[in-house]
This record gives structure tokens, C-alpha cells and sequence, in this order.
């Protein structure tokens, strides 16, 4: 017998705030920065908008841009079929993804202390398996985000940028693997550009985030905000990419829901 | 001797502000063959293939054996000033508020007796070079200046309204990112400008040449991103009044074809760059460029396009990007039609590869960045509005005038 859902109650208690809705989602501006790759490979378009009308003689009474940008500019979504280890999986891009998996709950690694100081911070096993005996263990079909504060910083420091490539904190190879295989985790969500480690390309595998994640069908968030409203666990995130035939991510409003009780 | 262009006052903010007139420029079709040859700073005049006759003013025909056979060729610009006359007053409203004016008659050596306008050291009886400007109205006339360089001479005020010197003015380098880009930067430091406006997208991707630019004296790094409409509409309405010269140093070299070239990525980025960011400029400055035309001293002057040469001929190793290069090209023929009406200049200075690291495989000769700026200032001064910048490009032009086909078929090999 399933059990009846009051949904009734459910919207109530968003509407009165005994839920609250926390935007994880960075504003699609011009200036903020997208993933850099080296200059003779293809490039992520950033965002940019140019007016249509105006309340003008393009359109006297209405005001609209056209807008252009990459899959994977701004706050996004990364699809199974983003990485070649994806690529034959099965309903791998975002127009096929089952829509039930657009939401799910979370849990939030707070390792902002450990990288304020040290942008090469790499998640390792351990600190993860620390954080489990505070909180519990991770489990089945939650995402997996990571709080670094990376969001708050200045654009320059937020890309890292240095002549040897970006530094903003990451997962190592490792504890992907174990995300995917011992804890059967949902997707991987960063504040940083991308779900991997700045270095992460010196890695083997190269970019383990996308590398593991995709390659088992699970998905990647990254350039989010507001992670230090979260709780440990109990939040549950509303992450629906746009519909783009056979995309491979998408910008996207991600939102956390959070209950009174467990905050 | 050349009174010394002091520092303009700040303006009088109660003060309108003039608004440029032009003086009268219409000529006949065969005339503009001496437009022709001010647009490139050559002194030019009809030469009879027949009797070796130099004619001016222009014909159709000799005038000494009626041959039709008159193209332009350089010829010498020495002669003498045999009278001069100074105008304290005119009919014509742009001479009108610039009297008193002088004018003189010319004895060629080669031959024609030309009316000039004078250079304040060209004095009557004496040894002068006749050279051909465009005036504010784009059109060729003659300015007889002294024979021997004198002191200050850029600075005699009949000359600066037929040239753009950046002596004193304001001037926007769009993208310091470039080795071009710091190059122009310093070029324009050195010879005077007084304030350099350099833009710089993305501020938060690091480059190598921003210590060195930020130590440019007058330098004013400014954020500016070319791809973007709102970030360039935002840096006019910041300084656009008080830009007198616009460098436009946004590129985007890449190698490759139209057929060898893998999907549209790319080229969207070069003609957003190239040709959507030109006319994002074009659209943002333009209308206070050409407004502020005779605003005074350090009135707007005008807009400088970096061209490569292979807008007039593809090549096609770098077949996408010429094809870029000639709409910008395109659009920069239209922009001179806009912009004439304020007397702003649209310069185009054409170039060859350049010495940097998008043409690094392409073999030399190649132009140092710093010699196109070197370039763009000496343009500047002389008030021309085509100017080609080392061999590869002077190649081009004068093979593109022989046979524009053969070219076609040599660059392809």
C-alpha cells in the first residue's frame, strides 16, 4: 500500500516558510568567469545578452534580449553524456535523463576551513569518512556538494588562474571511485567552475569528477552558491536542466529545499 | 616658427560645444585621384604617358597635346611659394569661424602652378613641399608646408585640422591584451597623447604584459570587453566624451579554411570579436565621436581599424579569419561615410603576419607589434586613412593592383 502524500501540506508549508527555498544559483551575468581551456582548443561560450526592444521602435511596448551562452556556463548541469566516459551510457543526455532524478537530497561536505587558506585542497577518503561519523553515512542517491566558500570570492581568486593552470579545490580520483562504488551517490555539486580539482587534468584518471561520475551515469553541478545555508543533510535539491536535444549540461536554477526541523 | 600647442584648458562645461562643419568637398570622379593619393600620403598629380606633361588641376585630357592617356603618378612635390594672400573673412561657414587664413600659389619644379593652403613657415619667395591632405570633408586639397622640418611644426593649427596628430588628445586602446594592444599603449604614451584609455576584458585571467602596461605613463587600464554589447555601451557612456581616438586592437588570429575547419565555433568567435565588436564600438563611440569633430584642440579625430592585408586578397591558411578581416574591412568603408560628417577619419591600417604567437609558424618577414604602432601614430600625424605596414602587405597591394587573379591563385600555393 503506498502511503498517501499530502502535497497540499507540502506547498503550504513553502508558501508559509516552514520550508525554506534556498537559491543555490549564481546570477548569468557577462563578467562571471567560465572554464578557460587552452587556447587552441574549442571554447565554452560565456554569457552574453544583446537587447532586442526596449520599450522602443525594435518594440515599443516590450522589453526582451536574446541571450547566448555554452551548456556549460554559469550555474550548470552536467549530463552523463558530457564525458567520453559517458557516452554510450543510456539516456545519458539531459532531454532523456529521467525527470524523477531532478530532484534529490544532499549532503553537504563543509571543508571551507580546510581551503581558505589552501586552494589545492583535494578530498580525500578520509576527510569524507570523518565528516560520515559527524553526520552518518552518505547515502544511496544524494548528491554529494561541496562547500569551499569558493563563491565568495573575488573573480581573479574564484578562477585561480596562475601560470600553471587553475588552483580551486577538488575530490581526488580516489574518493569519486568511492562515491560511485561504495556510497551510490546521486551527482557531485562544487562552487568552483568545474566539479574537478584546478589540477585535476595531473590526475589519473585526468578529471576524475567527470571521469567516475559520468561514466556510472551520475550527474555534476558546479558553480553554485549559498552551500553554507545548507545543512549537513536533509536539504533536497530541485536541479531540472533545460530540455536541449542530446545535451550535454545545461545553466539551470538549482534550488535546496530545507525544513524548519532540520536546520 | 610654430607657436607650441599648449595643453588644452579643461572645457567650460557651460560652454556648448562647436559642432563640426565641413568645408566644401565635392570633386570631380577624376579629382579623387588626388583623394586617392592623400589617403595614402603620396603626392601624386596626372602625368601624360603621351608628352610627359604633369597636369593640375585635374583633366580628362592633356592640356598641352590632348592625349587621354593622364594617370596619377607620384611625382616631386618641391617648388616655390610665389605669392600668398591671407583670407580675414569668408562666405563659407567653416572658414568662416577659422580665419584668418592663408593661401598661396605654388610653382611646382615639375611643372603646374598649384593653390595651396600654407603651413604658417611656408613663407612667400622661399623653397616649400606641396603636400596632398584630406581635408575635414574627406576630400584632397594641397598644403605647401616649409622645404626643412621646422620646430613644432605638427602643431600649426591650418595643418592639425587635416591630420589627427595624438599630440594632447585622449585615446582608447580597446584590448591591452595583445602584445599589438601594449604596443599601440606605449606608442601612443610617447608621442603625447594625453590620456591612454586601455581596455581589459576578463580581468580575471592573468597576462603576462599587464605589469609593464600598468607603468605606461598616462596609461588608464579600463574594463572593456569586445564580445560583449554592455560592457562596451557602459565604457562609452563612461568616457566616451573624452576619447578623441579609437584603436581597435580586439583580434582573433587562428589558422584554418572555410571547408578545413571543424564546425562554426571558432569563426563566431572572430567575427563576434572582429566584426560585431568593431560595430559594437562603432555603435557605442561613433555618435559622440562625430559629434565632438571640431571640439576644439583635442576634438574627436578619429577611429583606427587594424586590418590584416588579407582582407583584400583571402589566404587561405588563414582563409576564416580573412574572411573576418574583410567584413571588418567592409564595415569600416561604411563608418567612413558616417563619420565624415563630424570630419573624424576612419584610418585603416593594413597589415602582414604579425611577429606574435598566432602567426608563429608563418615564416618573415613579419611586422613587429611595435612598428604597427610606430605606424598607426606616423598615420595619424600625417592625416592619412590607408597606410599598408611592412613587406607582406605593400606585397599584396601592389600585386592586388597588377592582377587581382594571379594573386588569387598565388595564394593558394
Amino acid at each position: 500500500m503506498p502511503v498517501p502524500i499530502d502535497l497540499l501540506s507540502f506547498a503550504r508549508a513553502v508558501a508559509n516558510g516552514d520550508i525554506r527555498v534556498i537559491d543555490l544559483t549564481q546570477t548569468l551575468s557577462q563578467e562571471f568567469p567560465t572554464i578557460v581551456l587552452p587556447p587552441e582548443l574549442g571554447q565554452c561560450a560565456p554569457f552574453r545578452m544583446e537587447e532586442v526592444s526596449r520599450y522602443d521602435e525594435r518594440g515599443p511596448a516590450w522589453y526582451w534580449n536574446n541571450i547566448s551562452l555554452g551548456e556549460h556556463t554559469g550555474t550548470h548541469f552536467d549530463a552523463p553524456i558530457h564525458w567520453i566516459s559517458g557516452k554510450d551510457l543510456p539516456n545519458n543526455a539531459v532531454d532523456t535523463i529521467d525527470a524523477a532524478k531532478f530532484i534529490a537530497p544532499a549532503c553537504v561536505l563543509d571543508c571551507s576551513k580546510e581551503c581558505a587558506a589552501n586552494p589545492d585542497f583535494a578530498l580525500t577518503v578520509p576527510f569524507v569518512e570523518q565528516w560520515e561519523a559527524r553526520h552518518g553515512r552518505i547515502g544511496p542517491g544524494s548528491w554529494v556538494l561541496l562547500r569551499t566558500d569558493w563563491s565568495k570570492r573575488s573573480y581573479p581568486d574564484y578562477a585561480g588562474l596562475r601560470d600553471d593552470g587553475a588552483h580551486t579545490p577538488g575530490p581526488e580520483p580516489a574518493v569519486v571511485k568511492w562515491f560511485v562504488e561504495e556510497r551510490d551517490v546521486h551527482g557531485f555539486g562544487t562552487e568552483t567552475i568545474g566539479t574537478d580539482f584546478g589540477q585535476g587534468h595531473h590526475f589519473n584518471p585526468p578529471y576524475p569528477a567527470h571521469f567516475y561520475m559520468h561514466g556510472k551515469g551520475r550527474f555534476g553541478l558546479q558553480c553554485l552558491t549559498n552551500l553554507d545555508l545548507l545543512p549537513p543533510k536533509g536539504a533536497v535539491i530541485i536541479a531540472a536542466p533545460l530540455k536541449i536535444k542530446q545535451g550535454s549540461g545545461s545553466p539551470l536554477r538549482v534550488l535546496a529545499l530545507v525544513g524548519g526541523g532540520t536546520a | 616658427m610654430t607657436q607650441p600647442l599648449v595643453r588644452p584648458k579643461r572645457k567650460n562645461p557651460l560652454q556648448r560645444t562647436r559642432l563640426p562643419l565641413s568645408p566644401q568637398g565635392v570633386r570631380s570622379r577624376t579629382a579623387h585621384g588626388l583623394t586617392a593619393a592623400a589617403a595614402e600620403g603620396r603626392f601624386a598629380l596626372q602625368v601624360c604617358l603621351d608628352c610627359d606633361a604633369v597636369v593640375y588641376p585635374p583633366r580628362d585630357a592633356c592640356p598641352s597635346c590632348l592625349s587621354a592617356r593622364i594617370p596619377f603618378r607620384d611625382v616631386d612635390p618641391s617648388g616655390t611659394l610665389i605669392a600668398e594672400t591671407t583670407v580675414q573673412t569668408s562666405t563659407d561657414p567653416y572658414f568662416r569661424e577659422r580665419t584668418p587664413w592663408r593661401v598661396g600659389t605654388v610653382k611646382l619644379d615639375a611643372g603646374p602652378v598649384v593653390v595651396a593652403h600654407l603651413h604658417g613657415d611656408a613663407v612667400e619667395g622661399a623653397r616649400v613641399r606641396l603636400e596632398l591632405k584630406l581635408d575635414k570633408s574627406g576630400s584632397a586639397v594641397a598644403i605647401a608646408l616649409p622645404e626643412k622640418d621646422t620646430p613644432n611644426m605638427a602643431d600649426d593649427p591650418h595643418l592639425r585640422e587635416m591630420t589627427c596628430d595624438p599630440k594632447f588628445r585622449r585615446v582608447l586602446v580597446t584590448d591591452g591584451r595583445t602584445p599589438v594592444g601594449q604596443a599601440m599603449a606605449q606608442a601612443f604614451s610617447d608621442t603625447g597623447a594625453a590620456i591612454v584609455f586601455v581596455g581589459l576584458a576578463d580581468a580575471w585571467k592573468p597576462f603576462p604584459g599587464l605589469d609593464g602596461l600598468r607603468k605606461v605613463e598616462r596609461v588608464e587600464i579600463v574594463p572593456l570587453d569586445m564580445t560583449d554589447t554592455e560592457s562596451v555601451t557602459e565604457q562609452a557612456e563612461q568616457n566616451g566624451a573624452r576619447i578623441d581616438i579609437v584603436v581597435n586592437t580586439a583580434e582573433h588570429v587562428r589558422s584554418g579554411g572555410i571547408v578545413d575547419r571543424h564546425g562554426l565555433t571558432v569563426a563566431r568567435e572572430e567575427m563576434d570579436v572582429r566584426y560585431l565588436g568593431l560595430m559594437r564600438l562603432a555603435q557605442a563611440f561613433g555618435p559622440i565621436l562625430r559629434f565632438r569633430g571640431a571640439d576644439g584642440v583635442n576634438s574627436a579625430a578619429a577611429f583606427v581599424n587594424l586590418l590584416s592585408v588579407h582582407a583584400l586578397m583571402n589566404w587561405p591558411t588563414y582563409g576564416s579569419y580573412s574572411a573576418t578581416e574583410a567584413a571588418c574591412l567592409s564595415a569600416a568603408q561604411c563608418m567612413r561615410a558616417e563619420l565624415r560628417p563630424g570630419g573624424v577619419k576612419v584610418l585603416n591600417v593594413f597589415f602582414g603576419p604579425l611577429e606574435t604567437e598566432w602567426f608563429q609558424t608563418v615564416p618573415p618577414p613579419k611586422v613587429a607589434p611595435a612598428t604597427l604602432a610606430n605606424a598607426v601614430v606616423r598615420a595619424l600625424r600625417q592625416g592619412t586613412e590607408d597606410a599598408f605596414v611592412g613587406d607582406v602587405a605593400e606585397d599584396i597591394r601592389q600585386r592586388l593592383a597588377v592582377n587581382p587573379k594571379a594573386l588569387e591563385r598565388e595564394m593558394a600555393s
